[in-house]
């Protein structure tokens, strides 16, 4: 039988089924603690079992066994839980509608009284079902911390209701937090937030959730390009296109155009349109930036105190279209709340050198160098600053 | 991100940072309370302060914050290539007096750069002779990504 797995299969599929778990439990009144205990150790045990022993129904195997770990746990603790384990042996009822037990974990691991970081690391286990192990590897910390971080986040959230309706806005942003981390570094946890945001997009009708996934795929579509054989950062500008996956490209595409046709415009389908923009351009000159700064301008316009970074980075897209000086005042805008932060520098220096100011940009790029906490974009932009002072001392002189 | 220039711009930051808390022999800005060396304190004194020390471990632990925690021993040497099919250059000094001279360090994965400096401030209130807090100054650096 074990012949007619695919690899990776098993592993795919548990994870794809463990939320479900999770949920069945949570539905007959099990704290969410436990629970989530008990469905992680269903897990291992069908990471062990299934590759030789396929189940016949594998979410109601996986369901059984976390039932069964649970109970055991229950006993294990004391006399005084048997009657709770008594409760807990009742027959399963039947699984109801997916999507909102999806949500409601989501809603459940990214409370707003968790830190980011906690809601991060309990919706990679509870939802995304991956093992402690897994995360603490993704996030370069011991297991033990990482175990120590979900237990706590868990404590956290014990006494929440599972049926209580929480903030989908937070949900986004830790499905997009997740992706970050794993953007051009951490590869499995881009994946893994794609595959998120595609559940999320499975359980809420809501458009910005379609937006994220198409952001994220239309972003991972440019994966294979934004590093060269060295390993060096290489910007959008200077991409291989034609090793962008067009795939991706296409469903990501796709997803956008089915939540703009909602015509309830939010933050992420914004910036998924901007991606959507520099994935149809063949080349990097073919950049419609025009409706890029459109979009840009409906981004600011969509709160009432602009956001700083938002007003940074359509500042680019005005020197696009306007010229780089035009570009250059709009950074002056946001100089008071981001002028010690490197992606204004960043965002200077590459205007300082379409303007053709050399001098300006090394020292913008330099600055921008000094402040970034990422080593690949640390390299990135001192090989810029190196550049463009290399380009001073050829420039004639007037 | 540079993505900031030439990308497309969602930027959201590192969710968790980490920081490395440096302690050191010597070094570093005037020490706000000068202390003797420890081996020249009262035994006790050099245990409780031990025990603060793997206490702050501990409870870093406990929050989930917890990295690393490594102390190094007071010889130096410093090392520099000798140039072709020469030897290594080594020199073990003797360096100057205010020369920096790390101790050793607590690495930590936390929510803010506030929350390092929490953290750093704590580990520098560890008791000194008498029990008393040492004000040592701590080295906080943000580990890259």
């Amino acid at each position: 039988m074990s012949g007619e797995w695919r690899p990776g299969e098993v592993d795919l599929l548990v994870r794809s089924l463990a939320p479900k778990a999770l949920a069945a439990l949570l539905r007959r009144g099990e704290d969410f603690a436990t629970a989530e205990d008990a469905v992680q150790d269903a897990i291992v045990e069908a990471l062990r079992v299934w590759p030789e022993r396929p189940p016949r129904d594998p979410q109601a195997w996986l369901i059984a066994v976390s039932q069964r770990r649970l109970i055991d746990a229950r006993r294990s603790e004391s006399a005084r839980h048997r009657r709770e384990a008594a409760v807990a042996d009742e027959p399963a009822q039947g699984p109801t509608e997916l999507g909102d037990d999806t949500l409601l974990l989501l809603f459940c691991c990214c409370h707003p009284d968790l830190s980011p970081a906690s809601q991060i690391a309990l919706t990679l286990r509870a939802v995304g079902g991956l093992t402690t192990s897994d995360i603490a590897d993704a996030f370069f910390v011991p297991e033990a911390t990482m175990a120590q971080r979900i237990s706590r986040a868990k404590r956290t959230v014990r006494d929440r209701q599972f049926t209580e309706p929480g903030d989908l806005a937070v949900v986004l942003r830790v499905v997009s937090l997740v992706y970050h981390a794993g953007h051009g570094r951490r590869n499995d946890l881009a994946s893994e937030a794609i595959r998120l945001a595609r559940q999320l997009t499975l359980a809420t009708p809501e458009p910005e959730a379609r937006g994220l996934l198409a952001l994220l795929l239309l972003q991972h579509s440019r994966l294979p390009a934004r590093s060269d054989a060295q390993g060096r950062f290489v910007p959008l500008d200077e991409q291989d296109r034609s090793v962008w996956d067009t795939n991706e490209i296409a469903e990501g595409i796709d997803v956008l155009q089915r939540a703009l046709a909602e015509d309830r415009h939010g933050r992420y389908q914004m910036l998924a349109a901007i991606a959507a923009l520099h994935a149809d351009a063949t080349t990097s000159a073919d950049t419609d930036w025009p409706q890029i700064l459109e979009w840009y301008d409906d981004l600011v316009a969509l709160t009432t105190e602009p956001d700083a970074a938002v007003v940074l980075n359509r500042a680019v897209a005005v020197g696009h279209v306007r010229g780089a000086a035009a570009g250059l005042a709009e950074t002056d805008r946001v100089s008071a709340v981001l002028g010690e932060q490197q992606q204004w520098y960043a965002v200077r220096a590459y205007l300082f050198e379409m303007a053709g100011d050399f001098a300006s940009a090394g020292d913008a790029y330099a600055a921008a160098a000094a402040r970034t906490t990422r080593v690949a974009e640390r390299d990135h932009l001192v090989r810029r600053a190196a550049r463009a002072r290399a380009r001073l001392r050829h420039q004639p002189a007037d | 991100m540079v993505r900031a220039a030439t990308d497309v711009a969602d930027d959201e930051e590192s969710s968790m940072p980490k920081y490395l808390l440096l302690k050191h022999y010597r070094g570093g800005p005037d020490p706000h309370i000068p202390f003797p060396p420890m081996d020249q304190w009262a035994p006790d004194d050099v245990d409780a302060h031990m025990n603060f020390l793997r206490e702050v471990s501990k409870v870093l632990k406990e929050s989930g914050e917890y990295v690393d925690a490594r102390a190094l021993t007071m010889a130096q040497t410093w090392v520099r290539y000798g140039g072709p099919d020469a030897a290594p250059v080594t020199t073990d000094g003797p360096h100057p007096e205010t020369s920096d001279l790390v101790a050793g360090w607590y690495m930590i994965d936390v929510d803010s750069h506030e929350r390092a400096v929490e953290v750093a401030a704590w580990v520098s209130s560890e008791p000194g002779p008498g029990g008393e807090p040492m004000y040592e100054w701590i080295d906080v650096r943000e580990v890259m990504d």
